[in-house]
């Protein structure tokens, strides 16, 4: 894999090396890095208290100590690579990178994902790999092209000759420090970012003033003809849109042959054993990434299929898809719009929409109404960066595709059906609930 | 009547409060055995799964140890796979049907190695018209392995096979391969109902094409198809295996929705002087499989939407597929593959597009579920 690599990308990578150099300690004591308060508009409070594992009750003093190894360095090989390094509380609790630098400059094949609701994913990373926060934190710390330790043992014994977390372990836990531990200590401070509380939470709350009626419309299009209701699951009790699946969207269809590179997986996997450490390697370091869910099930439904994202908090958590491919919200919706790109795994719910230009815009504003208050300012200039930038630069937009007019098949071009209806003038969520 | 017909949601309660009942009166032993149970199914599963471009399963099922027991081995084992039921609309009206059976294609077209032959297992239009199977015959040209044509209702009633036959050939016919004798039924005849009303052919394919109406009649083989199905296997020896492929089930399933064939009997009891008799049925969309006397049966998937099982008449053998969901159009769904074994018997591989992929061997069957079951699945069938 070696993909040329734009300028614009090298640029904001330094940007970013910089950034995180100047700013770790500040973004320590950040607010935003701050455990949550649950009492936020939309919470869902059932919710959460059963996705907390009985095995690993939240305390404050193991939420401390989560945070304290959330953001220092030492937990990688360099000295330089924190949690918060791909993680930032500022960049909603990603890098806003198309794909994450580790150690040594590296970069990784992922987009890194949010921290923020993680606590409710059924499975962590992109490919669910792993099954618990817990489970996921010796991923990135001994992955050679993330944090670098030669194993968690490495991890331990660096953690252990450091004084202050050796009286912290043994007061939180009762015992000298194991990888377990600092699993559980980093998973707790994790299950304290919680992202609520926004304009269309208050809008689902009954205040129809909260949003915009463009969001409203968005809303509306959101729930119908754009179909993103089925994926980006929605309602009162699990309010995180995400049905929790995987799905293939043809993202990486557009650099991957999937037969070949599935094959040459299987053989790799059934040559290593394919334990979880190799599978993070083959998912972060590997042209095989591309393969998504495959690398975990090895089963041929889940070829280059990802995990439904949460839509909350999307304006600081650019750019976009697994591979961080879309840089605006335009491109992505454009990617859906079109039908996404055709390949033997594409997911049955992935169809051209026909959406308006307009239509878009009301998606758009609607997403942008998904933003927590502690983000908003983040998000406003994001939005005009990207709203600016759509007006002129559209690389996925196919205006043709998306409307039907050209065909998918063997030799077949001409009109097809199945494009989501018209949307009446009547906006359902204009309506009113009785 | 009404006894005997539950709705299918009566019977989905009445299947859920058993569940229940027979989990509330599970000690802790018996609860930690079937979690233990379980658990090993779903290991056993992830830990072998058949890929659909890579035959590991093919080699394996070939040196089969039931070879020896069967007393009748020999012909060289083989794999063919199935696309079934696409029903194609014309290209202006929809795309989702265009798109699974494009997916099909490519998916047989990914098998390594190659199947000996792809079967079309009929109903390749939804109405008949000449436009919706000239579509079909464009997307099935594209499959690299030789493709073997079958008829279902939705081809034949617009113009009673005309084009059809046109494209493709006599709709029943037989062939030898690597010492197995098949046979491709036209098992979709249906008694002249349209005549007397004045049916026009839209009318005609309309009625066919629909479910619980009593208009149409049952559907059969017919006298002169069975006549030339016993004269056809009269030059055959009894110890060579049988494949029968029919578009309509072999057997009585349900007689409303015509998952049916009339003289069933008939023709099973042509076939019953035969040791290895597998017969490879469309029409149903849903995993489905059955024994009876001698013969094995399949049911294949549809590329085009998933059935729910019928309220009666399911074949105890079938262990359901749980219910598709209804947001993903391609669950239940899928197309599959057919090991013929050294002993001339054929296991049948389901390759779900949305699910892990189901081995059904012929030993469950031809043992009447004594053995190799297949895995059930998580979730209540309904």
């Amino acid at each position: 894999m070696k993909p040329a690599r734009p300028l614009f990308f090298s640029l904001i990578a330094a940007a970013a090396v910089a950034v995180t150099f100047t700013l770790a300690g500040a973004q320590a004591s950040s607010p935003l890095a701050e455990p949550k308060s649950e009492k936020q508009a939309g919470f869902p409070a059932a919710l959460y208290s059963w996705v907390i594992p009985p095995d690993n009750p939240q305390t404050p003093a193991k939420v401390a100590l989560g945070k304290a190894l959330f953001f220092d360095d030492r937990l990688s090989a360099d000295d330089k690579v924190s949690c918060d390094h791909c993680h930032a509380p500022a960049k909603g609790f990603t890098d806003q990178l198309p794909t994450s630098m580790g150690i040594r400059a590296q970069f990784g094949q992922r987009n890194a994902p949010s921290i923020l609701n993680a606590v409710f994913n059924v499975a962590q990373f992109w490919d669910g790999r792993a099954p618990t926060l817990e489970a996921q934190v010796a991923g990135p710390v001994t992955n050679p092209v993330e944090m670098g330790m030669k194993s968690t043992d490495d991890a331990v014994a660096k953690i252990k000759a450091i004084p202050e977390y050796r009286k912290q372990f043994q007061d939180v836990f009762g015992h000298d420090v194991t990888f377990a531990d600092i699993e559980r200590a980093i998973a707790a401070y994790e299950r304290t970012q919680v992202a609520f509380d926004s304009p269309f939470d208050k809008f689902i709350g009954g205040d129809s003033s909260a949003i915009s009626d463009s969001a409203k419309r968005g809303f509306s299009i959101f729930n119908g003809k754009g179909r993103c209701m089925s994926c980006h699951a929605w309602n009162p009790t699990q309010p995180l849109f995400t049905d929790q699946k995987f799905h293939n969207i043809g993202v990486s269809a557009h650099k991957s042959d999937f037969v070949p590179l599935a094959r040459k997986a299987l053989d790799v996997l059934a040559k290593s054993g394919g334990n979880p450490q190799e599978i993070d390697k083959l998912a972060i370091g590997s042209d095989m990434s591309g393969l998504g869910r495959f690398l975990v099930t090895k089963q041929p439904h889940d070829i280059g299929a990802f995990r439904t994202m949460s839509l909350r908090n999307l304006l600081v958590t650019q750019p976009y898809f697994h591979d961080g491919s879309q840089v605006t919200l335009w491109d992505t919706i454009d990617h859906y719009n079109k039908g996404g790109v055709q390949n033997p795994y594409l997911d049955g719910g992935i169809v051209p929409l026909g959406l308006t230009e307009a239509e878009e815009d009301d998606l758009v504003a609607f997403l942008a109404s998904l933003t927590s208050p502690e983000y908003a300012d983040a998000a406003k200039q994001e939005y005009d960066l990207q709203f600016k930038r759509s007006r002129t630069d559209r690389p996925q937009r196919d205006t043709a595709a998306a409307s039907g007019e050209k065909g998918l098949g063997p030799g077949l071009t001409g009109p097809f059906g199945d494009i989501g209806p018209p949307q009446t003038s009547e906006n359902p969520a204009l309506l009113g609930g009785d | 009547m009404a006894a005997r017909h539950k709705s299918v949601e009566t019977k989905y309660m009445e299947d859920r409060d058993a569940v229940l009942r027979g989990l509330r009166s599970l000690d802790r032993r018996t609860f930690l055995k079937v979690l233990a149970a379980t658990t090993g199914a779903v290991m056993a599963k992830s830990l072998m799964p058949p890929h659909s471009f890579q035959l590991v399963e093919v080699a394996n099922a070939a040196p089969d140890k039931t070879a020896s027991t069967a007393g009748m081995a020999g012909q060289p084992p083989f794999t063919f796979a199935y696309v079934s039921d696409t029903h194609l609309y014309q290209r202006t009206l929809n795309q989702r049907f265009v798109r699974a059976a494009v997916k099909a294609v490519e998916d047989v077209n990914a098998l390594d190695p190659q199947p000996d032959f792809v079967l079309f297992g009929g109903d390749l239009a939804q109405l008949g018209r000449r436009e919706e199977l000239d579509l079909g015959r464009q997307i099935l040209a594209e499959v690299k392995a030789p493709v073997k044509m079958m008829v279902g209702e939705h081809d034949w009633f617009y113009d009673l096979g005309g084009a059809w036959q046109e494209m493709f050939g006599p709709p029943n016919y037989s062939f030898d391969w690597k010492g197995v004798h098949v046979v491709v039924l036209m098992s979709v005849h249906e008694k002249d109902f349209w005549t007397p009303r004045n049916m026009t052919p839209e009318q005609r394919m309309h009625t066919v094409a629909g479910l619980d109406n009593g208009v149409q009649s049952r559907f059969e083989v017919g006298d002169d198809e069975r006549k030339w199905l016993a004269a056809d296997l009269a030059k055959v020896p009894h110890t060579t295996p049988l494949l029968v492929f029919s578009h309509s089930p072999l057997y009585k399933y349900y007689r409303n929705w015509n998952f049916w064939t009339d003289d069933a009997e008939q023709v099973q009891a042509i076939l019953k002087p035969f040791q290895q008799v597998t017969v490879i049925h469309g029409h149903t969309h849903q995993m489905l499989y059955n024994q009876i006397g001698n013969i094995s049966f399949y049911g294949m998937l549809s590329t085009a939407w998933p059935w729910p099982y019928a309220p009666s008449g399911l074949p105890p053998l079938t262990v359901q597929m749980n219910r598709a969901d209804p947001f993903d159009q391609f669950d239940g769904l899928g197309d599959g593959r057919i090991n013929v074994r050294a002993d001339g018997l054929a296991d049948k591989i389901y390759s779900l597009w949305d699910r892990n992929p189901v081995t059904v061997k012929a030993d469950y069957l031809v043992s009447h579920g004594k053995t190799a079951r297949p895995p059930a699945p998580q979730f209540a069938s309904y």
